[in-house]
């Protein structure tokens, strides 16, 4: 019950949040300088004025700014985010609905890998703290945290691309013959074209996690459950992995939930590298068309993620951790 | 980015090309050419399209009733022939017979009838209508015919109905153009037809079997759209594309491998575009003749293509190409002088009067700021070559580079610049009306460097009038000797268009304009091809 209550005041709290966000993302979007309209007709001499007043018009830009919000708004609330503003005109969740599955599958790889390497790396370096082994990760770790990713994305597309011609350097598919594979065929084909992206995108975000999981295991450690845990006769395996992971887990549920607007937000330098048609690349060439709808759209989403995230977050708090709970009905506790 | 003048994005133009006599066993159909591109196509409607890559696209799938040859001539495509009337206010076009819409509809004026409506049409969100509000009335007297009455001869208006224009009535008909899916799913009567398209993927074409002109040798056409132009050249290392546009770095130091002679050939030529260093003559620095005139002395523009275009481009005198027909070569010059340049700065009044090593008039130094956009080292290069030669006869240049859209709408259209270093695309028709006519000088428009001249505002205006070729030529020479003496910009250089390709495709021939104009007669032999249709 007491679970339940928190939740609903956290989310009431969330909805003013989101319209503020929107309010002021939409203003920052329309000081940048330059308008759709701009882009499109810009240095082309077969565009009369008339034309572009008439464009405008169609595109509702010569509207006051409150007005136009709240016409997005009004869509918003019938969950229609409207039409893009390029040429094609496409409806905007059409359009951010086609990348969508590719950029999770990628994200949600990369963050599966970082969690198989990062945890696993950030216990070994806390049980075997200061020896080599932990310095020799730590410079690892920092060094792929270091380095551009691009550039590490390129010495990988030299090296496995041409150098040993394993892996196909960019794309998502093979390009000839990919509709007349097996389903096996077709996953092995996938799986080819994924290694690189995932693997170069992870590099960077392992020095983050595993950093987090052996500090906090390094405060577990030291706690006095855990000498009780020994002394009780029980073998380190079980020590480390079932009593002190468990507790050192908890700071990593903030990371987690932190992490999931970034699961669509996607990354444009990889993306633009790798040739994958990912949300990422649909933001940047939005914002550089000034294509507010397509970008309003997409900050919505991120926006309702980013909350979820944080809420989830907080549930999990909520959930894993009692002392969260009991701090809230300690909070009501005067009411019975 | 430039001018985008409606022809000069649609450079894929077909023609009959000429026989391989010298391939011993001549042309056979099959194999799939793969093509880079930076960015995807947006829409495959070409009126609608403003983007170069659609064009592209849509310049396979459609077709105009004129179109260009390889010597930049307007030549019949869907019509036959023309004629225009006496007074040169009507044209009238001979259809072809018996062309074919994908879906066996067949093509007739009734078509070019529905295009002209719709690109006229207020609802229409197209940028290409300003040519057609010249016309007064356009009718087909019977389906293999279509008649255009203009308000006065404009002679840009023949080359104005190419394959922007021409849709099939029997589909779009009483449909809202801008929410059909016609744009994605396009129904064409050229040389190809798409036959799928993963946005932001590829986009792939397969060859129309009764295409009129005889099908294309080539099965399939697919582009590939890498966004990284790293990515893009590692993917032609590996094998992954057949034809990318390669920059002058890497047509000079990174293709010279065994690999890539034993794989690809290499094409150079003149680009539909030129870049130059534009004046804002409002500014009082920049009101003198003679002062413009020894800027230009003062810039060796063999200097910047050697630097910064490898040696591969020329400089440029003029508003036009080098190798086309109205191009001027006659005209008064600006070699690297810098004596020269002095002489006129000190006939304008500005002499190092302090010895500080920067001439002055009435106290103050000659000092301006260019501003150029971001984004395009080329043009960034070429602001510092110019700064450093400026400064051995005494003038301070400062450089700005702005984003793109910041620059245009802050600096280019409120005219808050000195000077501009920024490039045009050319057409393939001589009229420049819209760049230096002084009646385009308002906000938004072109002659953004406010550039008056009674004389050439009234050539301009002949040469649209004026159909004549011979006539037009004369008309056009005129224009680019006033801009030569006048120097409203320093010309500075036309870049060469670098592709490479596969050596495996035959029938490649570099022309005046380019190499695409032929395109449907490339072809494989047989024993080399690579993608092999079931």
């Amino acid at each position: 019950m007491e679970v339940v209550v928190y939740i609903l005041k956290k989310l009431i709290t969330l909805v003013p949040t989101f319209f503020g966000i929107t309010i002021i993302s939409f203003t920052v979007m329309h000081l940048a300088p330059g308008e759709p309209m701009a882009i499109q007709a810009n240095f082309n001499p077969k565009m009369t004025p008339e034309m572009r007043q008439r464009l405008r018009a169609q595109y509702g830009l010569d509207k006051p700014l409150y007005v136009q919000y709240l016409k997005w708004l009004k869509g918003l609330l019938t969950l229609d985010l409207g039409r893009s503003f390029s040429p094609d005109r496409r409806p905007v969740w059409e359009k951010i609905k086609e990348r969508l599955p590719v950029t999770l599958l990628i994200n949600l790889l990369s963050i599966i890998l970082i969690l198989v390497v990062a945890v696993p790396l950030g216990v070994a370096a806390a049980v075997r703290h200061n020896s080599l082994f932990d310095h020799l990760t730590t410079v690892l770790v920092y060094v792929g945290y270091a380095a551009p990713s691009f550039w590490i994305a390129l010495l990988c597309m030299i090296l496995f691309g041409i150098k040993l011609e394993w892996l196909p350097i960019s794309g998502l598919h093979s390009l000839l013959g990919y509709s007349g594979m097996s389903p096996w065929e077709k996953v092995l084909d996938w799986a080819r074209h994924l290694v690189l992206p995932v693997a170069v995108s992870a590099v960077g975000g392992l020095a983050g996690l595993s950093r987090y999981t052996k500090s906090s295991m390094l405060e577990v450690l030291g706690q006095d459950y855990i000498t009780t845990a020994r002394a009780k006769g029980l073998p380190e395996r079980k020590v480390i992995y079932k009593h002190a992971l468990r507790n050192a887990l908890l700071p990593l549920i903030t990371i987690l939930g932190l992490s999931v607007p970034g699961l669509i937000g996607g990354s444009v330098i990889f993306e633009s590298l790798f040739a994958i048609p990912g949300v990422g690349q649909l933001m940047w060439t939005s914002v550089m068309a000034r294509d507010y709808p397509v970008l309003m759209g997409n900050l919505v989403i991120v926006a309702v993620l980013t909350l979820l995230g944080n809420l989830l977050a907080d549930i999990g708090y909520a959930l894993a951790d009692p002392r969260i709970r009991t701090g809230i009905s300690r909070d009501e506790g005067s009411r019975p | 980015m430039a001018l985008v003048v409606l022809f000069s994005v649609l450079t894929i133009l077909f023609g009959p090309g000429p026989l391989l006599a010298d391939e011993a066993k001549g042309p056979v159909n099959g194999d799939t050419i793969v093509v880079g591109s930076i960015g995807d196509a947006s829409i495959l409607i070409p009126m609608l399209a403003t983007d170069a890559t659609s064009h592209e696209i849509a310049g396979l799938i459609f077709n105009g009733l004129v179109k260009y040859d390889k010597d930049l001539n307007l030549i019949g495509d869907l019509a036959k022939s023309w004629d225009i009337s006496k007074d040169r206010l009507t044209i009238t076009f001979h259809l072809r017979h018996g062309v074919k819409w994908e879906d066996g509809v067949e093509f007739t004026a009734r078509d070019c009838l529905f295009g002209f409506h719709l690109i006229t049409d207020p609802n229409t969100p197209t940028a290409y209508s300003g040519d057609f509000k010249e016309v007064k009335r356009a009718y087909a007297p019977d389906p293999y015919t279509f008649v255009v009455v203009y308000k006065e001869p404009f002679a840009p208006a023949l080359s104005s109905w190419g394959d922007i224009v021409i849709l099939p009535e029997h589909i779009l008909k009483g449909k809202p153009i801008t929410k059909t899916n016609f744009g994605r799913h396009p129904v064409g009567l050229g040389p190809f037809r798409l036959k799928e398209w993963k946005t932001q993927e590829r986009i792939v074409l397969k060859a129309n079997p009764t295409y009129f002109e005889g099908r294309p040798y080539l099965d399939q056409y697919i582009m590939r759209i890498i966004p990284d132009p790293a990515t893009m050249f590692l993917e032609l290392k590996s094998g992954g594309l057949d034809w990318m546009g390669l920059n002058p770095i890497q047509y000079r130091r990174q293709t010279n491998t065994i690999f890539f002679r034993e794989n690809f050939r290499k094409y150079k030529y003149l680009s539909f575009s030129y870049t130059y260093l534009g004046y804002n003559l409002k500014d009082p620095l920049f009101k003198d003749k003679r002062v413009r005139q020894a800027i230009s002395y003062a810039i060796d523009k063999n200097e910047i293509v050697r630097g910064v275009l490898l040696g591969l481009g020329v400089p440029q005198t003029g508003p036009y190409k080098p190798d086309a027909w109205y191009y001027n070569p006659n005209v008064r010059r600006y070699p690297y002088d810098p004596e020269r340049a002095r002489e006129l700065l000190r006939e304008a009044g500005w002499i190092d009067h302090d010895g500080d090593g920067w001439i002055d008039k009435a106290g103050k130094r000659f000092t301006f700021t260019a501003i150029t956009n971001q984004g395009n080292p080329l043009r960034e290069r070429t602001a510092e070559i110019i700064q450093w030669r400026l400064k051995q006869v005494g003038i301070e240049m400062k450089i700005r580079t702005i984003e793109w859209t910041a620059f245009i709408n802050d600096f280019i259209d409120k005219r808050r610049f000195q000077a501009v270093i920024l490039g045009w695309t050319t057409g393939q028709d001589p009229d420049i009306y819209d760049i230096w006519h002084s009646s385009k000088t308002g906000p938004k428009e072109l002659n953004f460097i406010g550039y008056k001249n009674k004389e050439l505002d009234r050539l301009l205006v002949e040469g649209r009038r004026t159909f004549d070729k011979k006539k037009r030529e004369k008309i056009y020479w005129r224009i680019q000797e006033i801009l030569a003496e006048d120097q409203p910009y320093t010309f500075l250089y036309c870049p060469m268009s670098l592709p490479i390709i596969h050596k495996r495709f035959h029938g490649i021939k570099p022309a005046p304009s380019g190499i695409t104009y032929n395109f449907i007669r490339w072809w494989v032999p047989k024993d080399e091809q690579k993608y092999i249709m079931p």
